[in-house]
């Protein structure tokens, strides 16, 4: 199969490939770094942008992507995939979706590699352009910020799907078909966004007074391998050298030839490397003046909430925070308020958050210690309310205070039908309790049985009278209405 | 040879139409059109490179990525900026079409003009709906931001069956392939042409056909 393909052609092919692949990653992630994107037309081929396509190389990037490589290219299961993934201030991440270079064994062995493989790589490019924008985590990730960030993970190997949820989506990009095998790139993403609640997407107030992020040191440092869709310079002297393009064989080929066979003549190989993207990917990636673009939001830092960049010391210091601060925050998080009901006359008991290691201790919802004696999951012999309604239809009299004392009745742990674990869930329950004990209308709080049918008989005529004497009154209040 | 014909549906706002068209037809546009060919001795030819960039829509949740040409961008602009004003003035509830149709020149002999000869057409249907008020209005937006996602991934999908393409033509030919015009990009050929559907749905009124580039001018 591979004796029809010559050697330069197969040659052609795995620097395709390779350079492909590269550009892919640099798409997908440039496309969430939350940024808009915006590259300049050149009609005089430079010899530097594959594929025909403005695409620039955020050298990070490009050094993660080759690091995940390891000098491989993508081929038959060995597939390139970039996962990208959301990350909240309080330390929760949930993968978005995974991008997907594979190879399959379906070869096309009469395809031109230089002209027609070269061309429709080039039009994979933009479909991926395209589609980047109309997947879910494209809004998420220009809306990213203080509240959560987008990272990128690439790997090498086996697609890991199973991270993105029950129910997630597939939409394919687009195929190539290759005399070694056929290239296809695909996404699938996530639709089951459950665990996030709305609120954490927007501006919220902290809870209940403590600040959330207390616990959390550096909540945007990367752990692993997942890397931040920021573009940063490096800091100070931490000037990172990324190897550009090593050799000039790597330069992409941009001329065709029209006639057949087709002759490719490979600029650069005579004349070296040119300098503008060497010298980008060396030292400062925010020079941009170098590679032809008009994007002035290049420049613009994603600055994330740490000044420090993903060293392995604060990987260890994230990690070892993030098990300590994960009790607190998920307590906090799960949390309802357990009020002990109007109708309790239980001293409120072991109030204990000595556990807890907090600082506004008093403060502190008082949670999970109560699981214990929470009625709710503990049953009791006393059969608990059918429900809290009861207790306000046989009230007489007396306005809604703790004067009925049923002892059978234990509300604890009310959590209202509906609400939702939002930011004051007392507001909904307090309105439920209130609305169950109204203060009596003083119409009905007269005693019935006093008054007798005869008596306001009597008074009938007298009431007959004052209306006849106002009559006009109500005419002209009724004129009004008209 | 046959032409390959697609049709996309839209129903959208008034205020829609022309992002929801300029989003289309940039996506088609930026996967026909390559950056400018130079062609050298021997035979050979060399493709400039194309940028590109993201627009967001003010009118709609969504964002779309078109070719750097701001001649092309003015071109399209104007043709959906025609078709708009021919909507409007059909009625309320306006439906109309709006079509790119790729096509390849074949020169005839004198004295019969050259012959236009389609390879591809996309028609995209659309459909102007009235909205009450602002919470309508709100839940339009996302809704119009879906649908025009998911005729982007139809797009891309139709694209990606490398069904037939104009063979690279030689120098001479170029032009009969090609629109050599813009400085920037080469487009494959295109026209755009729209025509509005009164509210029988019968097609009557004007079949306006409009050319964006002279290239019937003889």
């Amino acid at each position: 199969m591979e004796a029809d393909l010559s050697l330069q052609d197969r040659k052609d092919l795995d620097k395709f490939i390779k350079f492909f692949a590269l550009k892919t990653v640099q798409v997908i992630v440039q496309a969430r770094l939350g940024e808009k994107i915006c590259t300049r037309s050149s009609s005089s081929p430079t010899g530097s942008d594959w594929f025909n396509l403005a695409i620039k190389d955020i050298p990070e990037v490009t050094h993660e992507a080759k690091k995940a490589l390891s000098g491989q290219l993508p081929g038959i299961g060995r597939s390139m995939c970039v996962e990208i993934s959301l990350k909240t201030s309080e330390g929760d991440s949930m993968e978005l979706e995974t991008w997907c270079l594979e190879v399959n064994e379906k070869c096309d062995r009469d395809i031109k590699v230089s002209y027609t493989v070269y061309n429709r790589l080039s039009l994979l490019l933009k479909s991926l352009l395209a589609i980047t924008r109309v997947t879910p985590a494209y809004k998420l990730s220009r809306k990213q910020g203080h509240d959560y960030v987008i990272l990128y993970r690439i790997y090498f190997g086996e697609v890991q799907l199973a991270v993105l949820g029950e129910g997630f989506q597939t939409v394919r990009v687009g195929v190539v078909g290759t005399p070694i095998g056929t290239i296809t790139l695909s996404c699938a993403y996530r639709t089951n966004l459950a665990f996030m609640s709305t609120r954490q997407f927007e501006r919220a107030a902290p809870i209940m007074g403590i600040i959330v992020d207390h616990f959390v040191d550096r909540p945007f440092v990367t752990v692993g391998p997942m890397h931040p869709c920021t573009y940063r310079t490096p800091a100070g002297d931490e000037v990172l050298e990324y190897p550009g393009v090593e050799d000039s064989q790597e330069v992409c080929t941009t001329s065709f030839s029209t006639s057949p066979p087709s002759q490719i003549v490979n600029q650069g190989k005579d004349g070296g490397v040119p300098l503008g993207p060497v010298q980008l990917l060396h030292g400062t990636p925010a020079d941009h003046g170098k590679i032809s673009t008009c994007n002035t939001a290049d420049t613009t830092q994603h600055v994330p909430a740490t000044p420090s960049s993903s060293g392995e010391e604060t990987e260890a210091m994230t990690r070892s925070n993030e098990t300590k601060s994960s009790s607190p925050t998920n307590a906090l998080e799960a949390t309802f308020i357990r009020k002990v009901g109007a109708l309790v006359n239980k001293p409120t008991t072991q109030v204990t958050t000595a556990s807890l290691d907090l600082p506004f201790a008093a403060f502190a919802p008082k949670n999970f210690d109560l699981e214990e004696n929470d009625i709710m999951l503990h049953p009791n012999d006393s059969p608990p309310p059918e429900s809290p309604l009861q207790g306000s239809l046989h009230s007489d009299g007396s306005s809604g205070s703790s004067g009925q004392t049923q002892d059978d009745f234990v509300m604890v742990d009310f959590k209202p039908a509906f609400s939702k674990d939002d930011l004051l869930p007392m507001d909904l329950g307090t309105f439920y309790r209130e609305f169950q004990n109204p203060p009596q209308l003083s119409s009905l709080s007269v005693d019935v049985s006093a008054q007798s049918m005869a008596e306001d008989l009597d008074s009938l005529p007298e009431k007959l009278a004052l209306y006849e004497k106002n009559i006009d009154e109500f005419d002209a209040f009724v004129d009004t209405l008209q | 040879m046959n032409c390959r014909s697609q049709v996309l549906e839209v129903s959208v706002e008034g205020r829609q139409v022309d992002e929801a068209m300029l989003a289309l037809l940039h996506t088609i546009l930026l996967h026909r059109s390559t950056g400018k060919f130079h062609y050298k001795k021997e035979g050979t030819y060399s493709i400039g490179t194309v940028g590109i960039q993201d627009i967001d829509c003010d009118f709609i949740d969504f964002t779309f990525v078109r070719l750097s040409s701001d001649e092309l961008d003015r071109a399209i602009r104007k043709a959906v900026g025609e078709f708009k004003d021919a909507l409007r003035s059909s009625g309320n509830d306006g439906a109309g079409q709006i079509s790119l149709e790729f096509y390849q020149k074949k020169k005839s002999r004198w004295p019969f003009s050259d012959e236009c000869i389609p390879w591809e057409v996309w028609s995209i249907k659309v459909n102007v709906v009235n909205l009450a008020n602002e919470q309508e209005r709100q839940i339009c937006r996302e809704k119009v931001g879906e649908k025009l996602g998911e005729k982007v991934i139809n797009i891309v999908e139709v694209i990606n069956r490398h069904e037939y393409l104009p063979k690279m033509p030689t120098q001479s030919e170029v032009d009969n392939v090609f629109d050599t015009s813009l400085k920037d990009v080469q487009p494959y050929l295109y026209k755009i042409s729209f025509q509005i559907t009164d509210s029988l749905g019968t097609s009557v009124s004007t079949t306006m056909r409009r050319l964006i580039k002279d290239t019937l001018a003889l």
